[in-house]
């Protein structure tokens, strides 16, 4: 119903035209107001926080769906922080709102400072549900100006933020948003491969070289397999991660992000290889989901920082305790 | 949208959870004394002794009707026990493939005489089975086969070569793939299996086939005019093709296709103890990471078993995926410790390092080699 809704969305309102635009830096306002009208800001809370009260299955496959369209706004992110504001007793962002952790920034007399580096889209936030150790504050849009202007792989603003700011919205932090950004991004990092196996086949298909479809060869027909391997990992890694959220285990979340991160990569080098060179261009839709992979799989904490969290619990748990530790994830 | 689906596998359930402790609890009293090295031959680890025991505890034919010694328990159970004996180690060879496909071929395919005859003892852990599929020119191309059951009154004559024989030299029987009518042209047609009983079939020699680290698993069954009896026919003549590939499917379908070098694992981690760097830290993480979502891939086979689905497709990647794990860990170790594998010491990383170098090429080769496996998840996707 929600995934119904979501592609009717972005069939009528996100064209090639749009992704353009988005190329080059510049907010969507209109695309902006549709997700606003259709309440997805709001789509991870439950019914009593006024939110969908969606299944898991349902949230995951509206997440993905944002990953299998390449959307070019924050709206994973917005939803995501929202679900943090709203666990936290903290007011909802007005628009899209950003999530973030600042350990280093600094709290004086009241008033929270520092630069925040690469936020997705920091300049046209509402709000970021920001963690400094442990607090949560809600920073409203004046609370911080341009600092830098940034650009990730798939050319999106992440600009760094100059956080100048007088508290007035902070509660206890309900989970580390690092967490909620990494489980969110590897359900869109799922739904970019379903977009990139769907496009390598119907390229794969249609294109004849030697007389004969490139899916008639075995070599090819082997790359297509590990890409729905690649695929297949991914959509269970997101699920694990979203799992380990929800009972705010950040190991399982490290498991499933950290798979999710290596199938993007791994993935698009698949995707882009069957294409041939016109997946090397902006002629082709491929790179609107290989540029967004090769964005997503560094953010919300890197691997090393997600890799280094689990490998040091498999090394506490030791020889004995690793197994057990693995069938907790 | 062309996206292999592999549902959610549920959580588990207050059963499954007393299961495992259960579980734990029995390996560690059956099996708490084995060293690093006799863990790390993980499946192909034979013992009677331990396969009875687990036929008594109730932990074999978990899934099967109570009428034929079974339990009636979930996949899930099932997987439990699976996974645990994985690992730990046990040595599972007498009872595996009785447990695993043989059983569950058996309980589609069989006449009720043979149900009731042979599935109980499996599930005591009396009898063990081997598979006897492949033969000196029929590998990966299965429909090759030449074994020929020429029916003769009451019996069939069986002439023919099989090889890859896991414990052919220690099991009771294997299901035979052989060919009742036309010729290998044929392919898929006239083909059907046999239940062999292996120590006693007249006109049946079996002879050993040494692996690379000098082991005997392998055996070679040469059948020459040999006696089957007729009522050893499993389902029905011709329709064998059909039924090896639903005894695939239940092969292919288990944890032991990701889990076969864990020993290692688990002696990286010791030796890495107290002097790990970041880089031990974050190829641990990755391994971890790996392994973890491929245990949820085998769970969501696993439900699929459990609600009558057909896995083929989701098993074929999970072995596919699974096995570049396995494979894989003796050289990213290598990457962390340097130490020289030994395959005749006891010591502990040295002896499981040595087994494990010397056992991984065949776990892309088992089940459907690797090239095979990617060509059925292409077929799944479309391509042919």
């Amino acid at each position: 119903m929600l995934a119904e809704m979501i592609e009717r969305l972005l069939d009528r309102h996100l064209d090639e035209a749009a992704q353009a635009r988005a190329r080059n830096g510049e907010w969507l306002p209109e695309l902006w107001a549709e997700v606003e009208e259709m309440g997805l800001p709001l789509a991870l809370l439950s019914e009593e926080q006024g939110g969908f009260g969606l299944s898991f299955a349902e949230a995951g496959e509206a997440l993905r769906l944002l990953g299998r369209h390449a959307m070019p706004l924050p709206v994973a992110e917005t939803m995501a922080a929202n679900q943090l504001l709203a666990n936290a007793g903290l007011a909802l962002a007005e628009g899209a709102a950003g999530l973030a952790r600042g350990d280093h920034l600094t709290v004086t007399q009241g008033t929270l400072k520092g630069t925040l580096e690469r936020v997705a889209w920091g300049e046209n936030l509402d709000c970021l549900a920001l963690a400094v150790g442990d607090t949560l504050y809600r920073v409203p849009r004046s609370g911080w100006s341009l600092a830098e202007a940034g650009t990730a792989l798939n050319f999106h603003p992440r600009p760094a933020l100059a956080i100048d700011w007088t508290i007035n919205a902070s509660a206890p932090l309900p989970y580390c948003p690092l967490a909620a950004g990494a489980t969110v991004r590897a359900f869109q990092i799922a739904g970019a491969l379903e977009a990139c196996l769907d496009l390598t086949l119907e390229h794969t298909a249609t294109r004849v070289q030697f007389g004969k479809p490139l899916q008639k060869n075995q070599v090819v027909q082997h790359e297509l397999a590990k890409l729905a391997g690649e695929l297949a990992c991914t959509t269970a890694a997101a699920d694990l991660a979203g799992e380990a959220l929800a009972r705010r285990d950040l190991r399982g979340v490290a498991a499933g992000s950290l798979r999710a991160r290596e199938a993007a990569g791994n993935g698009a080098a698949i995707a882009t290889q069957m294409h041939g060179a016109i997946g090397f261009t902006r002629e082709h839709r491929l790179h609107l989901f290989t540029t967004s992979l090769w964005t997503w799989r560094d953010e919300f904490g890197g691997q090393v920082m997600w890799a280094k969290l689990l490998g040091q619990a498999a090394l506490e748990a030791g020889e004995a305790g690793y197994w057990p530790m693995v069938t907790s994830l | 949208m062309t996206n292999i689906p592999f549902p959610s596998p549920p959580a588990d359930s207050a059963e499954v959870i007393a299961l495992r402790a259960e579980f734990r609890a029995f390996l560690d009293q059956q099996l708490g004394h084995r060293t690093p090295r006799q863990r790390s031959d993980n499946w192909y680890g034979f013992s009677r002794e331990f396969s009875l025991a687990m036929g008594q505890a109730g932990y074999l034919g978990m899934t099967w009707p109570k009428q034929y010694g079974g339990h009636e328990r979930t996949a899930f159970e099932r997987y439990v026990v699976v996974e645990e004996s994985l690992a730990y180690g046990a040595p599972v060879g007498a009872h595996w493939i009785a447990d695993r496909q043989s059983g569950p071929s058996i309980i589609k395919f069989g006449t009720e005489e043979q149900r009731e005859t042979i599935l109980p003892r499996i599930a005591k852990g009396e009898l063990a089975f081997g598979i006897g599929m492949s033969e000196p020119d029929s590998g990966s191309d299965l429909a090759a086969t030449r074994t020929k059951a020429v029916r003769d009154g009451d019996l069939y004559r069986v002439t023919g070569t099989k090889v890859w024989t896991s414990f052919a030299h220690e099991a009771d029987y294997v299901i035979l793939f052989c060919r009742t009518s036309g010729t290998p042209a044929d392919r898929h047609q006239g083909t059907s299996q046999l239940l062999v009983d292996l120590k006693n079939t007249p006109g049946l020699t079996i002879k050993p086939i040494i692996d690379l680290a000098g082991q005997h698993h392998f055996n070679e069954m040469h059948f020459e005019d040999a006696a089957v009896p007729a009522k050893n026919l499993l389902g029905a003549e011709g329709d064998g093709w059909n039924q090896v590939m639903s005894e695939l499917a239940f092969e292919r379908s288990g944890p032991e296709r990701f889990l076969s070098s864990i020993e290692l694992m688990y002696q990286l981690i010791a030796m890495l103890q107290g002097k790990d760097s970041d880089a031990a830290q974050i190829t641990l993480g990755r391994l971890t990471a790996q392994l973890a979502v491929l245990r949820r891939l085998s769970r969501s086979v696993a439900a699929m078993l459990q609600d009558k689905q057909d896995a083929g497709l989701q098993a074929a990647i999970v072995k596919d995926v699974g096995a570049v794990w396995e494979q894989v860990l003796p050289d990213v170790a290598r990457t962390l410790v340097d130490a020289e594998a030994d395959p005749l010491t006891q010591k502990a990383y040295a002896g499981v390092l040595a087994n494990i170098v010397h056992n991984a090429p065949s776990w892309s080769l088992r089940g459907g080699t690797r090239e095979i496996l990617r060509g059925i998840i292409a077929r799944g996707l479309g391509t042919r």
